[in-house]
């Protein structure tokens, strides 16, 4: 069983970039009846600690505010310290990258788990995604899959 | 959002433009002059968020779900002073049952958010640590135990709010849907392992050393007959002020400052100070003798003016929280119907509830069609910030000789005491001490 998590803010523009993968993602395993696991997480990012408590194989996604073109995606393995590079990145109170550490620290991180960024433009209240960051979100879900395909 | 702080150092003083571990955006400035503190800023610059504009020309019913969207922290109390002052303005009182699931339901919000600021925002400053992530590399199992209290409160705020962040189930007039009694008492484990480390970590912030610092505060909180406050009562301070929610304005003044985008407030011209150092030194009393006694162990006596203690308090609140919750659980029945009617009357209506950072004002002015004309809001870091203005600069005065690292690490503390959320008051953090 594979856990993909999307993180973001449904209301506030290109934070929704890890939602609307994680909802191309479901679409296209329902259909194909994968063993993946699709959560989508608004708010509070400490709460992936408990939505990948006991999970083996985790991605999430999550988007990026970095000062790089808008739309340049961003992948890690959390196998690794991510580093200042990641530090901060998210747009709530802790990162991704901030849980992905305090998870190594307390020893909660999956076995594998895969990072993706994509980085936003515009984090209006209100907004929808903007072009090059919509058409991101499909470019990662479309990788992801590739992955869980590849993996499954 | 978070910000690293950073800190540069000029010829003649020292400019940390960005302070870590608080909820939003903003800066501290403490000038220099003669080796006198001559003035210390909270700089707030947040955007603010126009929240009480926006709420204009809205019907009577959506200001719980409107204004939680002002903070994903302390949600609860936006909704819980948004009902109380909208029932306020429809003459409607809530049955008990309901006012008592509110009670349960901000008792999450009090354990999930002194959690998060006690382990991860506060702790390593007394422990010297840059962020909770490195004390967990430390002390797994310590910050293990504040995630396992603050999952408590959430899980709470879950099963009765329907989420934990922004909560759904809440509104003017009570629920959409009463949980079952035994959905709640599958939480009393959960409740019972949270008091636990609730008591451990009161154990442990006592051990914690704590600088020399005290203030003169005024302190101002609810105070109700017979409880803790929380959902309801009278505003009192330490200097005699006794109040209804309505009377608020006439002694409550909000202004702007340049240096800040969220309004400064003035008790009858003085500064005061809200919170669970206020909360405790008004209402020590009125805590069950289990709670009392546990406080006193950990060295509280039954005031509390040295804000870098607040951790203790808040310390307190959690174990407070934890037993609440369970002995109301232990007598839930569901309030049936889960909401009473409230129709809209051509009326003002007032609201006071204990945020987990101090007292939250709504009133709101409604038609008798249901429109919303008038609302304001007064959250309680913007409260706070002239408090903290002056325990910076009462704090820095006699300290200018220290190593300028340190003073500058305890400033930053001393504004972490208040566990500030700008993004509430911006309706704001940087470190500036320049000498001229």
């Amino acid at each position: 069983m594979t856990l993909v998590i999307g993180i973001g803010n449904p209301d506030r523009g290109d934070d929704a970039a890890g939602l609307a993968v994680a909802r191309r993602v479901r679409e296209a395993t329902a259909a194909a009846r994968c063993e993946v696991t699709v959560v989508e997480l608004a708010g509070d990012q400490l709460a992936l600690l408990d939505a990948w408590d006991g999970e083996k194989e985790v991605y999430a996604v999550d988007a990026v505010w970095s000062g790089a073109t808008p739309g340049t995606v961003f992948r890690f393995d959390a196998a690794r310290p991510l580093g200042v590079r990641f530090a901060g990145r998210g747009t709530h109170t802790f990162s991704l990258a901030d849980v992905v550490e305090l998870a190594r620290a307390l020893g909660r991180l999956p076995a594998r788990l895969t990072g993706y960024g994509i980085e936003g433009a515009a984090f209006g209240f209100g907004a929808g995604l903007s072009p090059p960051v919509a058409a991101a979100a499909e470019a990662v879900a479309a990788r992801l899959l590739g992955e869980l395909e590849a993996g499954g | 959002m978070t910000h690293g702080s950073r800190m540069t150092r000029g010829s003649r003083g020292i400019n940390v433009p960005a302070l870590a571990r608080v909820e939003g955006e903003g800066g501290i400035e403490i000038v220099v002059s003669d080796g006198q503190v001559t003035q210390a800023r909270l700089d707030i610059y947040e955007p603010p968020r126009f929240f009480e504009a926006l709420l204009r020309g809205r019907r009577y019913t959506e200001p719980p779900d409107i204004t939680a969207r002002i903070c994903g922290i302390c949600p609860i109390a936006y909704q819980m002073s948004a009902c109380q002052a909208i029932e306020d303005a429809c003459g409607v009182a809530v049955p008990e049952p309901v006012r008592k699931l509110r009670r349960i339901i901000y008792c999450g919000e009090w354990i999930e958010s002194h959690a998060l600021h006690v382990y991860l925002l506060h702790a390593p400053d007394f422990l010297g640590y840059d962020s909770g992530i490195h004390l967990a590399r430390d002390h797994p199992d310590i910050v293990g135990r504040g995630l396992r209290l603050k999952k408590a409160g959430n899980r709470l705020m879950e099963v009765i709010g329907g989420r934990s962040v922004h909560p759904v189930n809440i509104k003017v007039g009570g629920f959409y849907r009463a949980p079952a009694v035994a959905e709640l008492r599958a939480l009393l484990p959960v409740l019972e392992q949270a008091r636990q480390d609730a008591a451990d970590t009161l154990a442990w912030v006592a051990a914690f050393d704590f600088p020399d610092f005290e203030r003169g505060y005024e302190f101002v909180s609810l105070r109700a007959p017979d409880e803790y406050p929380i959902t309801e009562g009278r505003v009192v301070s330490s200097r005699g002020l006794d109040i209804a929610p309505a009377e608020y304005d006439g002694h409550f003044t909000e202004f702007q400052v340049r240096h800040s985008t969220a309004l400064h407030s003035v008790l009858d011209g003085r500064t005061y100070l809200t919170g669970p150092m206020a909360r405790y030194s008004l209402n020590s009393a009125r805590l069950p003798a289990d709670v009392a006694a546990a406080a006193r162990a950990a060295g509280l006596g039954a005031t509390c003016a040295n804000p870098f203690r607040s951790i203790i308090v808040r310390a307190v609140e959690l174990l407070y929280a934890c037993g609440e919750a369970v002995r109301l659980i232990g007598g839930y029945q569901p309030p049936d119907p889960p909401a009473v009617e409230a129709g809209p009357e051509d009326a003002t209506g007032y609201g006071c509830t204990e945020a987990p950072r101090g007292l939250l004002y709504h009133r709101y002015r409604i038609t008798a069609d249901g429109v919303i004309t008038d609302a304001k809001i007064v959250p309680p870091t913007a409260q706070n910030q002239r408090a903290i203005e002056a325990d910076l600069r009462d704090f820095a005065a006699p300290r200018l000789d220290a190593p300028r690292e340190r003073l500058t690490r305890e400033c930053e503390q001393a504004v972490r005491n208040y566990d500030p959320c700008i993004s509430c008051a911006a309706h704001f953090l940087d470190l500036r001490v320049s000498q001229s």
